[in-house]
């Protein structure tokens, strides 16, 4: 193991960077938001949609090479930041002023710095491979020019999340890679599953964007700015009060971003969408903007112990939930669903570490994005073969059919599971540590987790790819064309080499100025660590193999099974806990609403009306249209007027 | 000079008048009843003119005449227009303004 640098940064280290101004490569950078941007609205609203015009034909390539192009601007601007003294490394580039209402002063900006660098590469370079998988997966699909828009849009949404040097422009990319969640979980919209897990995906997302509104309003009350940079500055002088509140608003807004418990229950139904759709943005980037929020607020983090201990507590009782629902599922996707529910809470742990775990978070974070991308992509690959059936009991023995897909697919286990020398083994060990070097407590969760992860992943190895023959009558499983089979080996590769981002602490160093860096002691060796996590993920690989290697898996789940599988199918029951805590009482709380309208305000109403009716029934008969009776009551008036003048008068 | 001889004819032609409107059936006769009651008014009008010794109810008798012509011309085309799409004169024939 690589020991930490030796140099510790003061925490409030990050707050004290410059902006520089844009100049050169940087001034292009707009360009890696505008490119997918703009494809997006040639594809979405182009010309003769559904008539096989040209832009159905071939606007899959327009969006694949904007994707690509996007890519290669943030590459060349990442070369270019790579050459950058350290201390100009944090570049600012205003584009134009969004608002300006008395002193309050949102511009819109491109803020590139260590971070977002990184998040552009893995937003382009991940996403460009998927739009290149994608070819392949969707080639029969009739609508896949609007997939191809929906992507390009997600892509572009993304970006501007990364790239905000403003709180409330961020929020904007927020918003918009929860459209793109939207439009993508729901893209099978004929299908009422998909389009239900849309509109739920969309509903929960909304309670923690009010978080997320709520930290933002919270800003410009107190500092009277929401500029990211500038509300680092200012929080410094803000009282604790302050920073916890905005500390713990910020989180809401990740969790739900996130999918981390109380709102993860989205993610699962999320798999109802396209596969490249979960790749991308239900494992690889958009779920993880929740870890890059927390991180890129590093400078409210740091001031409150409260909220990063909360932070710490969601990912640690994520971590273990996430890990749970993945042991249980027979879905595929489900099943790694619930494992990147789980890293992403591995990633919101080491986040709530504080400058200790920040570097590791984003370094878990890319090589999640890595491996999972690949597994998801590797999970569609299979589908592909199998007619499109995720049940992973229908499935067995593709190893000798599925050669490209099965051997990408075991690159991403081996790095998730951590075996030693692959990504997620350096990623994941270093969280563990710097958890255990922080809280024993902490440590010991994610020790559990990745124990719990070997596990898992390699029940679904076993009952996908080795063991009897399952499969259904008809499906004669095949391996992928090329166009997918291609972007799966690359993200292998990665899987496999990118561990190598840590080489002598790269990533640390990197990241350091923007998060700050401290560097707590183990009291044990950092090698001790390592063994006993390599023992507890071979502990957990032994118990999958004895539970389903070794023995036949049965062609439908069983039935009798422990009370642990059981609420491990039903997702820990978190559907029946937001129902009992918040659907029934909402429901109870509109149907007395509707009664009190209906009997108490519509009843007052229309007994008015009704009143004002009868009377009117009544005074109808004095209209007998007769003219005489007419000149009979003017006669009779005008005899009372008579009478009555009289009656003054003589008085 | 002595104005209840007048006066009292006036309120009798009125008495007349108002009796008739409301108990005959027949429009033309309910019409010229009406007639006879603004004539028994002009004829107040009149009398206590000249009690007065000035012109204002001989000013008034004038318009309450105008009022009457006109109202002459407007009432007779309604009730021919009426006779000759219903082919009747009376009053209550015509009681279709209600519920």
């Amino acid at each position: 193991m690589t020991s930490l640098s030796t140099v510790v940064l003061a925490a409030s280290e990050h707050a004290d960077v410059v902006p520089v101004a844009a100049d050169g490569v940087f001034s292009w950078l707009w360009l890696v938001v505008a490119i997918p941007a703009v494809s997006a609205a040639i594809l979405l609203i182009g010309d003769g949609a559904g008539d096989h015009g040209p832009l159905d034909r071939f606007g899959h390539l327009l969006g694949t090479l904007a994707a690509i192009a996007s890519f290669v601007v943030g590459l060349v601007a990442f070369i270019a930041l790579l050459g950058q003294d350290v201390a100009e490394r944090a570049i600012t580039h205003d584009l134009w002023t969004w608002m300006q209402v008395g002193g309050f002063d949102v511009t819109m900006s491109v803020y590139y710095d260590q971070l977002a660098a990184l998040f552009v590469l893995l937003i382009t370079g991940v996403g460009s491979l998927i739009h290149v998988y994608s070819i392949g997966y969707m080639a029969d699909d009739p609508r896949k020019r609007r997939f191809f828009g929906f992507l390009n849009l997600f892509i572009a949404a993304m970006l501007v999340l990364v790239l905000a040097g403003d709180y409330l422009v961020l929020f904007l990319g927020w918003e918009g890679v929860g459209l793109a969640s939207y439009l993508l979980i729901g893209f099978w919209q004929e299908k009422r599953s998909a389009a239900v897990a849309a509109k739920k995906a969309f509903v929960v997302n909304r309670v923690g964007d009010l978080g997320l509104a709520l930290g933002i309003m919270l800003m410009f009350a107190q500092f009277g700015t929401t500029n990211i940079h500038d509300v680092g500055l200012n929080v410094a002088n803000a009282s604790q009060g302050v920073a916890t509140a905005l500390g713990l608003l910020l989180l809401l807004g990740a969790c739900g971003k996130s999918a981390q418990v109380p709102l993860q229950s989205w993610l699962l139904d999320a798999m109802e969408g396209p596969t490249p759709v979960s790749a991308l943005i239900h494992a690889a980037t958009m779920v993880t903007a929740g870890v890059y929020l927390v991180v890129r607020s590093a400078a409210i983090y740091d001031l409150s112990e409260v909220a990063r201990t909360a932070v710490v507590v969601v990912g640690a009782v994520t971590l273990l939930y996430g890990a749970w629902i993945g042991c249980a599922k027979d879905d595929i996707k489900k099943a790694l669903a619930g494992s990147t529910m789980s890293q992403i809470g591995y990633m919101m742990l080491a986040a709530g570490l504080g400058p200790a775990g920040y570097a590791f978070a984003i370094f878990h974070l890319i090589t999640h994005g890595f491996f999972k991308a690949n597994m998801f992509l590797g999970a569609g690959s299979v589908m592909h073969g199998m007619n499109d059936d995720v049940d992973m009991r229908h499935y067995g023995a593709l190893r000798t059919m599925m050669p490209v897909t099965f051997v990408t697919f075991a690159m991403g286990y081996l790095a998730i599971i951590g075996f030693p020398g692959f990504s997620g083994f350096f990623s994941k060990d270093k969280v563990i540590e710097a958890a255990f070097a922080t809280n024993f407590w902490a440590g010991l969760a994610a020790l559990v987790g990745a124990g719990v992860t070997a596990f898992y992943m390699t029940r679904v190895m076993i009952m996908t790819f080795f063991g009897e023959k399952r499969w259904r009558e008809g499906v004669h499983p095949h391996e992928s064309p090329k166009i997918m089979t291609v972007p799966l080996i690359v993200l292998a590769a990665l899987s496999v080499g990118g561990g190598a981002l840590l080489f002598s602490s790269w990533i640390v160093d990197w990241l350091a100025p923007v998060t700050g860096e401290e560097h707590h002691e183990l009291p044990v060796p950092p090698i001790v660590i390592t063994a006993i996590i390599v023992l507890v993920v071979a502990a957990g690989i032994a118990l999958a193999y004895v539970l389903f290697g070794r023995r036949a898996i049965p062609d439908t789940a069983p039935q009798k099974v422990s009370v642990f599988t059981r609420a491990g199918r039903a997702d820990l029951y978190g559907d029946a806990v937001n129902e009992a805590l918040f659907m029934r009482p909402g429901q109870y709380l509109t149907r007395s609403l509707v009664y009190v309208d209906g009997s108490g305000i519509d009843g007052a109403v229309n007994g008015t009306a009704e009143l004002v009716g009868d009377g009117a029934r009544g005074l109808r008969r004095l209209q007998t249209g007769f003219v005489r009776t007419y000149a009979a009551e003017i006669f009779g008036g005008a005899l009372v007027l008579v009478l009555a003048l009289l009656a003054v008068n003589l008085a | 000079m002595n104005v209840e001889p007048f006066i009292g004819l006036s309120a009798l032609l009125f008495t007349i008048g108002a009796v008739g409107v409301l108990v005959r059936r027949n429009a033309i006769i309910v019409f010229m009843c009406v007639e006879l009651m603004l004539n028994a008014c002009n004829l107040a009008f009149v009398t206590f003119a000249r009690a007065n010794g000035n012109l204002d109810g001989q000013i008034a008798a004038f318009f309450v005449m105008v009022v009457a012509a006109a109202e002459v011309v407007v009432g007779l085309a309604i009730i021919v227009s009426i006779y000759r799409t219903r082919r009747s004169a009376s009053v209550d024939d015509a009681s279709l303004l209600k519920l």
